[in-house]
């Protein structure tokens, strides 16, 4: 594995030979020594487009337990608002010594431009570009589910239901490719106007209801952030009546499965897409998955930057 | 593929039985001994030597575990490999004396690894290697403590442990 731009690079067998490596990787979070030497001398850079401190960050750590050295460049505070171009930003990066690129971009397949152009060799790893895909996002949820079923394989047959803004989600679209890949099946609910057209031909059911899909009793469910940013009130008529049909609040959550899972990915909206009941209540794996974002990324990260030059 | 049996099953039971009671006369009883075997081979020749040291002296504690060294190879990058688990027994590896257990001893690298990894898990007052197959050819300066059986082999050459546990029979074949 060079790159991670799409979870279309990966097989069923590469996903779960992923999952596996970040599986016993989870462990170093346990021991005293948190550091592992496998990529001394390596430079990651973190380009960040985009203000995002919780991935920034998770992949920041990932980096640093695998002793690599990591460099933060954000674009705000950089020579892109003078008007560089992406392919000059990630040649002077590789020309400063950079083994890999993780990049947020707000623009759908610009990672994927930079990894197949052939204007740098170093490993690009797609930390979310617009709404297009954010990989490690599906892979630290699918890590999650295996270790709340028990699993050390796939998620066949497991009943999942994302619900909210699938439009502009990039976590929705990793999440259906990678849970259809491993076997899950997947169950889409939100306002029509939140629905792009096709998704089901990533394979997904459609729901215009939460309570019809509470009611078939998924094994998770995954509430997505409101993105208060992307909202300008064409979306829905206001934040009360989304609540009110989208909310995971206290009459949802007593619906839901004793062994059901809550997933987010956060940062979560308390109040709004989420009640704090079900945010803090023993099924919410959040945190979990916060943990799970660093084992995964340093999987990532190990994949990328291993096996020579191929 | 010509290949040649050079231990049997019978050859490994005895070897390890020596190797098990090398060690006891060296530490003089089975006080604060833990062994870690290294994957995948090691892990299983480790199991039994707990086994047998248990049979020998029940005062041994059964402290055995899983030291898995991928992240701390000196070729670490070169090709993408699966880590597996590392099992630290419940007692910790402080003060202890830690036995590294492989099934064949070659470059030395392998134990190189082992050692750094030991050093995140804690400060062991000793460290020392039993080997199944030491079959020479050293690229750093390692020698091991307990030895199932010296074989001295060509480079070119190459020694296969196989164990009950994870192959069709218990023995070490050599192959070209």
């Amino acid at each position: 594995m060079k790159h991670l731009t799409s979870i279309r690079e990966l097989s069923k067998a590469s996903a779960i030979a992923l999952l596996d490596n970040a599986q016993q990787l989870s462990q170093v979070n346990d021991r005293d020594v948190k550091k592992l030497p496998a990529l001394r001398g390596k430079t990651v850079v973190n380009l960040f487009f985009e203000n995002s401190t919780r991935t920034r960050i998770s992949f920041e750590i990932a980096a640093k337990r695998l002793s690599a050295d990591v460099i933060n460049f954000s674009a705000e505070s950089s020579s892109v608002s003078k008007g560089e171009t992406l392919k000059d930003t990630a040649q002077t990066l590789e020309a400063l010594g950079a083994d890999a690129i993780v990049i947020r971009h707000p623009l759908s397949g610009a990672p994927k431009n930079l990894a197949a152009n052939n204007w740098i060799s170093a490993s690009v790893i797609n930390a979310g570009d617009g709404s297009h895909e954010h990989p490690t996002q599906a892979l630290l949820d699918a890590l999650t589910m295996r270790q709340v079923i028990g699993s050390t394989t796939d998620l066949s047959g497991l009943k999942v239901l994302i619900v909210g803004d699938i439009l502009h989600s990039r976590v929705a679209r990793s999440n259906l490719l990678l849970l259809n890949l491993l076997g899950a099946e997947v169950e889409i609910a939100g306002p029509n106007s939140l629905i792009p057209e096709g998704i089901e031909e990533l394979g997904a059911t459609i729901s215009n209801s939460f309570e019809n899909s509470l009611a078939k009793k998924p094994n998770a469910v995954m509430m997505l952030r409101v993105q208060k940013e992307r909202m300008q009130g064409e979306y829905f008529t206001s934040h009360q009546e989304y609540s009110r049909h989208w909310a995971l609040d206290s009459e949802r959550l007593s619906m839901l499965g004793a062994d059901s899972m809550i997933l987010h990915p956060g940062p979560m909206n308390r109040g709004f897409e989420i009640s704090s009941e079900a945010a803090d209540d023993p099924r919410s794996k959040v945190l979990q998955q916060v943990s799970n974002g660093v084992a995964v990324r340093m999987a990532v990260l190990y994949g990328c930057l291993s096996g020579g030059q191929s | 593929m010509s290949q040649r049996v050079v231990l049997d099953g019978a050859d490994i039971d005895r070897a390890l039985k020596r190797i098990s009671h090398e060690i006891l006369e060296a530490n003089e009883g089975p006080k604060d001994i833990v062994l870690l075997g290294i994957p995948t081979r090691g892990k299983h020749l480790a199991k039994r030597i707990a086994k047998i040291l248990e049979s020998i002296d029940p005062a041994f504690e059964n402290q055995v575990g899983v030291l898995d060294i991928t992240m701390y190879r000196d070729d670490a990058t070169s090709t993408e490999r699966v880590i597996r688990t590392t099992e630290i027994p419940n007692g910790g590896i402080n003060d202890k004396v830690v036995v590294l257990v492989d099934d064949v001893l070659y470059s030395g690298r392998t134990v190189r690894a082992a050692l750094d990894a030991i050093t995140d898990y804690g400060r062991p007052r000793q460290v020392k290697l039993a080997v199944l197959v030491d079959r020479g050819h050293r690229e750093l300066p390692i020698r091991a403590d307990f030895v199932g059986k010296n074989l001295p082999t060509a480079k070119t050459e190459r020694v296969k442990v196989q164990l009950s546990e994870a192959d069709p029979i218990d023995q070490v074949v050599i192959f070209q």
